[in-house]
């Protein structure tokens, strides 16, 4: 019943009577429970509560009720606050921790009766590329299941993808939705930075941070973003702007390709990208070509500036948020001492080396002395990053790139050298850094058959014509 | 040898918003259970975040203006990092590059210790460096091996107030952090209570000797729950260094709390390094604009504050110094007052014979420094509440005034108003109260007092002049108080006279 | 390459109880990390403020100041390590708080 549901599908399926939201979630649960085992996407799996929002669910569409999530069966990315539903962030340090409240985008869902599947497995605390670094175990990826997901959202990557779900929660903050979503084939949406409250959604780097969704296309991203969009009045970093009915626009009968200006940025086609990713991201720009773009060649001469600033701005917030986690409200305590001792030895119980690693990082960047050289520098060079995005944007509408240098790589291959891991982001965290929009689509296959993905960007508040354009794109090549 | 004290204070004020700085939360809870008044942002709950109170830089803002600071129009928050448990995100929001104001002044009098003006006393300007908006911490307390922590107070909007090192004795202190919380209750931004931790000081003090440059070493005092534990604490901490540096003994850089109870300052720990609290802009919060608009808005809200009303009352109204501070102590009494002076503004000639501009103020103002005062403090009840209006009072002064009553009835009068709310006039006439200012009346009871008592008399004319006002005394009560007391002292005086002949 | 001090230092700063091994192991790496940031100090940002934020907002404020209690006391203390019913429990501190 349920193989390659979309969320449009699953809507109007319900609606029809074809199936309802209990006998769906019900065959999600069952095959969460067959194939979890292997492919650990999930941390947590909601039964008991998916089955009474299911039924909640069937009793409103009796009514006559309709939203566009209602009786949809989904999956959360496990940095997101789910009341009542245990929120790990991957990490030792919150393993019992259950919140009180739900995170604002969460609770936009939960009101208009989506049915949460369970948690999904993230790098610690979303600081990874490849979901390794998680305490809960390893994602596989399940095109080949000895390779990785990508990270940090690959859990709700896999969840998509395997249909152990129909869509998923994300969050993006170096390119943590984009890349699984390229690596395990599936479309990754990244909002503008403030689209999306981040009330609610613990943080890694806060002027990074955007909460994604994970879908088998642009459409059904759209349907999720109408209604986890919006401005949040416990979140000044959110926008004020309205949200745009997205589905509507993008369903709109104006031809959105024709003449679309399309910029690709030769700094993103250098050495170190493998063949295969480069000749389908290529023929994509190409079959958008086809469909009456208009492509021209830029340049966005600080591309290679954006990893250092990215590790040094990201970490330096990371320290910080992360300081929170002592032992003293919520989460893991190792008794130790004196209050010295506790802290250390429950930071050291409770994060991982990853996580360990990025807090020394980050604590340096900002400590007396080298605040300048490292953190504010970065924050300079980020402007420069900025300002080159906002040139291009005078000359073109979206900005198509590769989302990363190679499709899946095999488990353990990076974990050794964290530097090469970090290299594996080059192509995302520009956007972050501009806080721009972004979106991940499938287009094509290496000739190991892995998933390829390419990335459309666009400025900040684009979102309805990046959807529209893959929306486009996924209409005419899968037809 | 004669040492200069450097003093420089760091106050911080706890603002009377509803809600506390970051959250909306309750910014009262001081005596409340503990951990009822929390939420997500101010326990450092994973994934919550800050939205700046408006009100809180409002408050802010006024007090810069009463300080004649100059205000920060644009400026940022930041995060400010060190360990403790009642730090729950690990660090504190605050205001580090930009305080939201900075370089004003305070000026006040110093006086004795009963308020008066003498000699001695003067007026003094201290500096204002800045004062900044921040969050406060949550509550430790300790009970055996353990420590517990409430998070009521944590996030509660803070103001921290620094000096320039510009205080240099015990005296200037106290009256500097009075006159800084009598300016933020006129404001209504702080109840600036020390008892309940509302304002908190820690002066940091270093000694020189008299004529020298260099300053010494610094320490800092705290635990300070009073205006006069700031005094004693401060005075006694020159003496303690004076006395050492005497003896050629070195200062050492430390952490005082003061005792109260002995009466002494106590090493609670050495100045560590400084701390490295890794400041950077806090990204959960944009940058903040102050728009001249809303700065103006802000500077309407000042009213007048005590120094300038107790200037006023002395000019305008010839009452004296003490009376004017008496007065200016509470902004409602002052307003009160101030009523009760409009109502008569024009009525009545000036008084010839002494420096006094508003007929009745000074008769006001007695009447609510002593009697009224008296009469809210046993009720407890605030003059806001009082049944009495102010032109009721003035009222009363014209009475007096007029010599219809005398001042002993006033008071019996005035606690009828008190009690009653009526008239003073019609008090007076329903019991009768009017004086006796008829003296064939008063000659009568003169006569039957002075008849009453032969021996007194006789004492009296041999010389014992203390006795005219036993003699006095016996009429007024002869005459149930009612008689004029400068009438009874004159003639009681010529009756004597005649005795003598 | 960064010391052992310097190890030591932002260890302490960060409270990680690291091991030797990890201190070792995180000088190489963030000394690797950093030296890959040096390219940094050589592009020219004397023209440019640094990022105050990406967002086309400023001045954002809670208009009215009112109350709105999120959480009841029981929520707050869900997840305590340690708790008395009414507040946080810790072991006693080392210094005493200002």
């Amino acid at each position: 019943m349920i193989d390659h549901l979309t969320v449009k599908a699953v809507r109007a399926g319900l609606q029809k009577k074809q199936f309802s939201a209990l006998e769906l979630t019900h065959a999600y649960l069952k095959r969460i429970h067959e194939h979890n085992p292997r492919l650990n996407a999930y941390i947590s799996v909601n039964d008991e509560e998916a089955l009474q929002q299911a039924q909640a669910a069937d009793e409103r569409i009796a009514k006559g009720d309709d939203t566009p999530v209602l009786g949809l069966p989904m999956a959360i990315k496990d940095v997101l606050s789910t009341k009542g539903l245990r929120t790990t962030a991957g990490s030792r340090m919150l393993e019992n921790y259950v919140p009180t409240w739900d995170a604002t985008c969460v609770a936009n869902l939960r009101s208009a009766g989506a049915i949460f599947l369970g948690k999904t497995n993230t790098d610690e605390f979303a600081m990874g590329s490849s979901t390794e670094n998680s305490a809960y175990g390893v994602t596989h990826n399940p095109h080949d299941e000895s390779r990785v997901p990508g990270g940090s959202s690959g859990g709700s990557a896999v969840a998509v993808a395997a249909n152990l779900c129909v869509v998923a929660l994300g969050t993006d903050t170096g390119g943590s939705v984009r890349q699984p979503a390229a690596y395990c084939g599936i479309t990754g949406l990244k909002n503008t930075y403030g689209r999306v409250s981040r009330y609610g959604l613990i943080a890694y780097g806060s002027s990074l941070d955007s909460v994604g969704v994970l879908a088998k296309n642009a459409e059904d991203a759209a349907i999720i973003n109408s209604v986890i969009a919006g401005h949040d009045p416990k979140d000044s970093t959110s926008i004020h702007s309205p949200v745009p009915n997205y589905v509507d626009e993008i369903n709109s009968l104006k031809s959105k390709i024709q003449n679309l200006r399309i910029g690709v940025p030769k700094e993103y086609f250098i050495g170190g990208l493998q063949p295969d990713v480069e000749n389908a991201v290529r023929e994509g720009v190409r079959a958008f070509e086809r469909m009456g773009a208009v492509v021209k060649e830029i340049s966005l001469p600080t591309t290679h500036l954006g990893l250092p600033v990215y590790y040094l701005i990201a970490t330096a917030e990371a320290s910080s948020n992360l300081s929170r986690f002592d032992g003293v409200k919520y989460g893991l305590r190792v008794n130790g001492d004196d209050l010295i001792d506790m802290y250390g030895k429950t930071r050291q119980a409770g994060f991982g080396d990853e996580v360990k690693r990025r807090i020394m990082l980050g604590t340096y960047a900002l400590s007396a002395g080298y605040y300048d050289a490292y953190y504010i520098r970065a924050q300079k060079v980020r402007t420069l990053i900025k300002q080159d995005f906002e040139r291009a944007y005078q000359e073109v509408d979206i900005i198509m790139t590769p989302v990363a240098p190679t499709t899946a790589f095999k488990i353990g291959e990076k974990v050794e050298d964290p530097l090469q891991m970090y290299l594996t982001d080059v192509f995302s965290v520009t956007l972050n850094l501009a806080g721009n929009c972004g979106i991940s689509v499938p287009c094509g296959f290496d000739q190991q058959k892995l998933p390829i993905g390419m990335q459309l960007m666009g400025p900040a508040l684009g979102e309805t014509q990046l959807l529209s354009a893959a929306h486009t794109y996924q209409f005419s090549t899968f037809n | 040898m004669d040492y200069d004290i450097i003093i420089g204070i760091e106050t911080h004020v706890e603002l009377d918003t509803h809600s506390k700085m970051f959250c909306t939360c309750s910014a009262n809870g001081f005596g409340a259970e503990p951990n009822v008044h929390v939420c997500p942002t101010c326990a450092g709950m994973p994934g919550a975040l800050p939205v700046i109170n408006k009100r809180a830089v409002e408050f802010s803002m006024m007090l810069g203006v009463a300080l004649n600071c100059s205000i920060n129009q644009h400026t940022f928050w930041e995060r400010k990092s060190y360990w403790y448990p009642d730090l729950p995100k690990g660090y504190q929001i605050t205001q580090y590059q930009y305080p939201m104001c900075y370089d004003g002044y305070l000026e006040f009098d110093v006086r004795d210790l009963s308020g008066g003006w003498n000699e001695q006393s003067y007026r003094k300007r201290v500096r204002i460096r800045r004062a900044h908006l921040e969050e406060d911490t949550g509550k430790l307390t300790h009970a055996g091996r353990s420590s517990y922590v409430d998070y009521n107070r944590s996030g509660v909007p803070l103001l921290e107030i620094v000096t320039e090192p510009d205080i240099f004795n015990a005296h200037e202190a106290y009256a500097y952090l009075s006159a800084l919380q009598d300016i933020v209750r006129y404001l209504g931004i702080s109840t600036g209570d020390m008892e309940k931790g509302a304002m908190r000081c820690e002066p940091n003090m270093s000694l020189r000797p008299k004529g020298t440059d260099a300053f010494g070493t610094k320490v800092e005092i705290k635990n300070l729950n009073s205006l006069s534990a700031v005094r004693g604490a401060i005075a006694y901490e020159a003496k303690r260094q004076s006395a050492a540096l005497d003896k050629g003994e070195k200062i050492r850089q430390v952490t005082l709390g003061w005792d109260d109870v002995r009466g002494v300052t106590v090493v609670q720990r050495e100045k560590e390094d400084a701390h490295d609290y890794r400041y950077f802009p806090e990204p959960d919060l944009p940058p903040l604009d102050v728009s001249d608009a809303w700065l103006d808005e802000v500077r309407a809200q000042v009213p007048e504050l005590p120094i300038a009303k107790q200037a006023r009352y002395q000019s305008e109204f010839g009452l004296s110094a003490y009376d004017a501070v008496q007065l200016t102590n509470n902004k409602a009494v002052a307003e009160w007052f101030e009523k009760g002076i409009s109502a008569g503004k024009d009525e009545g000639p000036v008084h010839p014979s002494s420096f006094i501009l508003h007929p009745f103020a000074k008769r006001l103002a007695n009447f609510i420094i002593g009697d009224l005062t008296r009469l809210m403090n046993a009720s407890g009840t605030a003059i806001n509440q009082i049944k009495i209006k102010p032109a009721q009072l003035l009222g009363l002064a014209k009475l007096v005034e007029a010599q219809t009553i005398n001042s002993n009835t006033a008071k019996l009068v005035i606690e009828e108003m008190f009690n009653t709310g009526a008239e003073a006039q019609a008090i007076v006439q329903a019991k009768g109260l009017a004086q006796v200012s008829d003296s064939s009346v008063l000659e009568k009871t003169i006569g039957d007092v002075l008849a009453a008592n032969p021996k007194e008399v006789e004492n009296y004319l041999k010389g014992n002049e203390k006795l005219l006002q036993f003699l006095v005394g016996q009429t007024m009560k002869a005459s149930k108080g009612k008689a004029n007391p400068q009438m009874i002292q004159s003639l009681m005086k010529a009756a004597l006279e005649r005795r003598r002949l | 390459m960064l010391t052992s001090e310097q190890v030591n230092r932002v260890a302490h700063l960060a409270r990680l109880a690291l091991t030797e091994d990890e201190k070792q192991r995180y000088a190489r790496q963030l000394s690797a990390i950093l030296d890959y940031a040096e390219q940094l100090a050589n592009v020219d940002v004397s023209h440019v403020p640094p990022t105050a934020t990406v967002l086309p907002v400023r001045s954002v404020v809670r208009e009215a100041d009112v109350v709105n209690q999120l959480l009841t006391r029981d929520e707050v203390l869900k997840n305590a390590p340690r708790s008395d019913g009414e507040s946080f429990e810790v072991a006693a501190a080392i210094t005493e708080s200002s």
